[in-house]
């Protein structure tokens, strides 16, 4: 029983990383209609900034994390401005297509700077466990960075909601997302609201991609953002693309899903299992789990 | 004085030539009515005036100011509003929001009193406060879309086909909304199928036929014309 809640709070832990990431894929998605591909490396690049101040400079965590922000979301916007706006009339595949092409051209960028070589990160908060259950030899532990990760995920849920739905910003987010000729009409800058979109976005990648490397699921490396990344958009989806709850459900159902399943099922058909639950649930509920199926009256 | 100048604007979907030189004005406290058949260009006409499609050449004049260079989002500042096509109502927000919408351009302070302003003149909308639009009937969207773009305040309004897919009694009712509007002060530029029914508001009206003002006049001669008549009224 308590390894089987360690597991959990592992699962519940990743997934609240995966949720982090998703909530940033679906928000560019829900108001651009785009897919933003690069959007795992922007973690990456994020963790890699988070991880210079850190260890190079020796400055706080709290300094990295921040730099890491400020650097995405500078980042991000730069990305939209030169990559995404130039296609904003285009097809929606072209569109894709030089994501794509931007993942890969951050990835080599993070290759140039940082070499291949993959760098422990170092851990932002103490390792010391925390002991919620003993019985005998047997403990239940979470470590602070478990806490740290979870409660900032929920926060920045809870955050996000809000402000989608009770600011002036957050409103004008939501026309864009419906119409933007109507929007315009009404007065919002469309492109200035998509480019704070992705700077919203590629911010909470930042602060994704250091909570992913401390919580030591990965070492960091120039692909370390590919894979989390997918996982993401595949959790983005299950949840409900465009949806906010439903990235934050799909994300920390899909960390406990690919936890569990390397528990006890295979730890190399982890992942496989993870994408096997994805396509049964698209079979059943194509528009993913909490995503609203809209009825339009004309 | 003119409130509204459209000089010679040419306007092009790829290689096709929809708008081809039309000239018009709309003075301050009119309403003056565009009409014309399906693909006339009349809606390309009004999006061209707001904003939304930029011609190739030629000119819109906005109190004397030409609009050309100004951005789509600015337009509604300098005291247009457009109740496009097809109403585009934003159908997942709730119809509060679609109303503070209307007036994002403008102090927030000033927003509560206006929205009070619209309940009071459409009733039907104070009692779907909260109800997402989207599940609006057609006369009630048709209604928000028009207090949604009179949330701006604008001097012009213009309405593309406010008529469109309603019942008799709704566009009736419509229509004696926009008279209530003009009568308050709104000059008003409307577009319209409905021939019959934007003939008998208008003061002035121009008739679209291919991308070219065919005829214009004041409404009640083109109301009384043959040529309008048969192409038009179905008479």
């Amino acid at each position: 029983m308590i390894t089987f809640l360690s597991h959990v709070i592992k699962g519940v832990n990743l997934g609240s990383v995966y949720a982090v990431i998703a909530l940033g894929y679906t928000m560019v998605y829900g108001i651009a209609k785009m897919l933003n591909f690069a959007h795992g490396d922007v973690i990456m690049v994020g963790a890699y900034v988070a991880f210079c101040i850190m260890y190079y400079l020796g400055i706080n965590p709290v300094i990295g994390i921040f730099g890491a922000v400020i650097a995405c979301t500078i980042l991000g916007m730069l990305i939209e401005r030169l990559a995404y706006k130039p296609l904003r009339q285009a097809t929606s595949l072209a569109v894709l297509i030089t994501a794509i092409g931007m993942s890969y051209f951050l990835q080599n960028m993070a290759q140039l700077i940082w070499t291949s070589n993959p760098k422990s990160f170092p851990s932002i908060l103490p390792d010391s466990p925390i002991v919620l259950y003993e019985n005998g030899a047997q403990q239940l532990t979470m470590t602070p960075i478990n806490i740290l990760t979870i409660v900032s995920c929920i926060v920045i849920m809870i955050a996000l909601t809000l402000f989608i739905s009770k600011t002036k910003i957050g409103k004008a987010m939501r026309c864009v997302s419906e119409d933007k000729g109507a929007a315009e009409l009404m007065g919002i800058n469309v492109n200035l609201t998509i480019s704070i979109t992705f700077a919203i976005g590629s911010a909470l990648a930042a602060i994704a991609g250091v909570l992913l490397c401390s919580s030591g699921y990965a070492n960091l490396s120039p692909t370390t953002g590919s894979m989390p990344g997918i996982k993401a958009f595949t959790a983005a989806v299950f949840g409900g693309i465009g949806s906010i709850p439903g990235a934050m459900l799909g994300g920390i159902l899909l960390g406990l899903i690919e936890i569990l399943g390397k528990a006890y099922v295979s730890n190399e058909l982890a992942d496989a299992f993870v994408f096997a639950v994805l396509i049964v649930v698209l079979l059943v509920k194509p528009t993913g789990l909490l995503g609203k199926k809209v009825h339009e009256k004309v | 004085m003119s409130l509204l100048k459209i000089d010679n604007i040419h306007v092009y979907y790829g290689a096709i030539h929809a708008i081809k030189g039309v000239s018009f004005e709309v003075n301050e406290g009119e309403i003056v009515t565009l009409i014309g058949a399906n693909g006339a260009g009349k809606s390309t006409t009004l999006n061209t005036v707001s904003g939304l499609i930029k011609p190739r050449s030629g000119n819109v004049l906005f109190e004397d100011k030409s609009l050309l260079k100004v951005h789509t989002s600015k337009v509604v500042s300098h005291g247009m509003a457009l109740c496009p096509e097809g109403r585009r109502i934003f159908q997942q927000m709730t119809v509060k929001e679609n109303l503070e919408m209307g007036g994002y351009t403008r102090p927030d302070k000033e927003i509560p009193d206006s929205i009070e302003e619209m309940f009071t003149r459409f009733p039907r909308l104070k009692e779907r406060e909260k109800q997402i639009a989207g599940t609006l009937s057609g006369g009630e969207q048709q209604m928000l879309a028009m207090a949604r773009a009179l949330m701006s305040k604008p001097k012009l309004l213009m309405l593309d086909e406010p008529s469109m897919g309603l019942a008799p009694i709704l566009v009736e009712q419509i229509f004696e909304i926009i008279k209530e509007l003009h009568e308050a002060g709104v000059t008003i530029l409307l577009v319209e199928q409905n021939a019959q029914m934007a003939l008998s508001i208008a003061d002035r009206a121009y008739v679209l036929e291919t991308g070219k003002i065919s005829m214009s006049g004041n409404a009640d001669e083109l109301l009384h014309n043959d040529a309008v008549q048969k192409a038009y009224l179905g008479s």
